[in-house]
């Protein structure tokens, strides 16, 4: 068996290399495919933190993708229109500039995160995954009827949203981008679990009494957990709102969420690149079964049941050898 | 009455039609080794869960130190100073021994905000951490998954946790579960020697051990005191032997 620490560079490697020889074989779809990859990994490196460590299964994480989708739109749509966001008592100026973007995408994420964390961290096990369910169908359905922002057509951004010293345009440079948000994630992730904040919220989730035993509140650890895992999540949205250069209701969808969730499980629960092992293969399989069969969810399906059934730890347990967390 | 630690007064508490406990009063006082004992259902895992403040309490106050600590969270009363220790080992199984009692130490240290630097390098938790486990005989097994654990390794480590606070009183419940005979003797032994560190209520089945151990025993019986006084007290208590231990016994 494989030291996780090898795989856990190899994956990454992996993932820089593939863009790489596509930059050499002019290839600019694939990466245009890694950096979609890049995305939803750090999507999910966002959902395992909360998921993971804090064994918050949360069926609501779309809203932080989607709010970061929309954080990045309704900025750049007010750009692009010349016309400022007008709240009444607030002008605010669009802009086009990916620091204020991914600034604010973050800030709305994250207190959309303790609102909602608030209100369902009373609540545990199926009922925590309804609730957070239900809150995704209500901003999934406000998306969908707020017209003045496309509604259900979503809204188009023409010129992909600018950072300084780089052209996003060019593929290869968006990607690096994008990966570098990732690493960010991955590492944020690396130092919390292995913190005194990370090894209580992990000992929260496995026995919760232990932890008020030693004078710590489950609770506020675990909220804390659910705003830094939608606030990585929320800046993913921006992201993979970028890349699309569209933002819709899809991006609220409560299939996105169980998405999030289904490539956490694929590449292994709480293990630090499962996310990243999961949405490489998902992205794969959906670029080359995509292109033979409208129906290569059925494989997905497959892959998933292997897993849960025989492999809890996930592609990551597999080639360690050892299974993940229970959650 | 200085002297005493950790006291309730007429701590009662129903579920239902049930009075699982009615009107206890029992104090703790420093450097004792006070026991519980009584048949199942007299209503000592409900008194502990009102003590450590898993369960709200109908009626009745809970002091430690001299504070009111009734209305108080599970955790408050552990940031009070109250160590408890489970029945049934709570230990968070995938992680590492030393990882379990670094939780407690970081629950001592009352800053568990801090979010770069990795739990193991601290210091100050590290040592607080691998001197209680040195003490329960653990430190040769720091690195293991706890899960990987004897069941006696497991009561150890419970008591290990329970170190790592520090705490003004110790409540431990059935600390003996299910060890064997050498288990026993062991753990026996070792709460010996912690009761000058801090007194212990002790709620136990194993007789021998609370006639060994203990300074003083309140016999619980359908929710109530029936008797407190020390050991010599209690064998000879008639009451006691009727409805406790048995006639004849």
């Amino acid at each position: 068996m494989i030291g996780e620490r090898y795989i856990n560079g190899l994956v990454l490697a992996g993932f820089l290399a593939v863009p790489i020889w596509a930059l050499a074989m002019d290839e600019p779809f694939t990466i245009t495919l890694a950096t979609r990859a890049s995305v939803l990994a750090m999507a999910a490196v966002g959902l395992n933190i909360a998921l993971g460590i804090g064994g918050l299964v949360s069926l609501g994480h779309a809203v932080f993708f989607g709010l970061g989708g929309y954080a990045m739109g309704i900025l750049a749509h007010h750009a692009q229109t010349h016309a400022a966001l007008d709240l009444g008592f607030l002008a605010i100026e669009g802009s086009r500039s990916m620091p204020v973007i991914w600034i604010t995408a973050v800030t709305v994420s994250a207190l959309a995160a303790l609102l909602i964390g608030l209100l369902s961290l009373r609540t545990t096990g199926v009922y925590f995954i309804m609730i957070t369910l239900a809150f995704g169908q209500m901003f999934f359905f406000f998306s969908i009827s707020w017209s003045a922002y496309g509604g259900e057509d979503g809204l188009s951004i023409y010129v992909r949203n600018g950072f300084p010293g780089l052209d996003t345009l060019v593929p290869i440079q968006f990607f690096g981008l994008c990966f570098t948000a990732l690493c960010a994630a991955l590492l944020l992730h690396w130092r919390l679990r292995a913190s005194p904040f990370g090894m209580a919220l992990n000992a929260a989730r496995q026995v919760p009494r232990r932890v008020e035993t030693v004078g710590l509140n489950p609770m506020r650890l675990k909220l804390l957990a659910f705003v830094v895992s939608g606030a990585v999540t929320g800046l993913a949205g921006a992201l993979f709102a970028d890349l699309n250069r569209f933002v819709s209701p899809t991006m609220f969808s409560w299939q996105l969420s169980g998405e999030l969730i289904v490539l956490i499980i694929i590449g292994g629960v709480g293990r630090l690149m499962g996310p990243v092992i999961g949405a490489a293969l998902f992205v794969a399989l959906e670029h080359f079964l995509g292109g033979l069969t409208d129906f290569w969810h059925v494989w997905l399906g497959a892959i998933l049941l292997l897993i849960v059934l025989f492999a809890r730890g996930g592609l990551i347990g597999i080639l360690t050898g050892k299974d993940g967390p229970r959650v | 009455m200085s002297d005493v630690i950790l006291s309730t007064r007429n701590l009662s508490r129903s579920f239902g039609a049930l009075k699982a406990t009615r009107n206890i009063s029992i104090d703790l006082r420093a450097g004792e080794i006070h026991a519980v004992i009584g048949p199942n259902g007299a209503g000592k895992s409900t008194l502990i869960e009102q003590i450590s403040g898993g369960l709200r309490s109908d009626s009745g106050t809970v002091h430690l130190v001299g504070r009111d600590v009734s209305a108080l969270s599970t955790q408050a009363r552990a940031r009070a100073g109250l160590g408890r220790t489970f029945q049934i080992s709570a230990l968070a199984m995938e992680d590492t021994v030393l990882e379990n009692a670094l939780l407690g130490a970081l629950g001592q240290s009352g800053r568990p905000w801090r979010f770069w630097r990795a739990a193991g390098e601290d210091r100050d938790l590290r040592a607080r951490a691998t001197a209680a486990l040195e003490r329960v005989g653990l430190a040769g097994v720091a690195d293991q998954v706890t899960a990987s654990l004897s069941h006696g390794q497991r009561r150890q480590l419970e008591v290990a946790v329970a170190l790592t606070l520090s705490p003004r009183a110790f409540v431990m419940d059935e600390p003996m579960a299910g060890l064997g005979a050498e288990g026993s003797r062991v753990m026996t032994d070792f709460l010996d020697g912690l009761r000058g560190e801090a007194p212990i209520l002790l709620v136990e089945h194993d007789m021998d051990a609370v006639f060994a151990l203990a300074d003083r025993i309140s016999v619980l019986v359908y929710g109530q005191v029936i008797a407190t006084g020390t050991v010599a007290e209690i064998r000879v208590s008639r009451e006691v032997k009727e409805a406790y231990l048995g006639e004849g016994a």
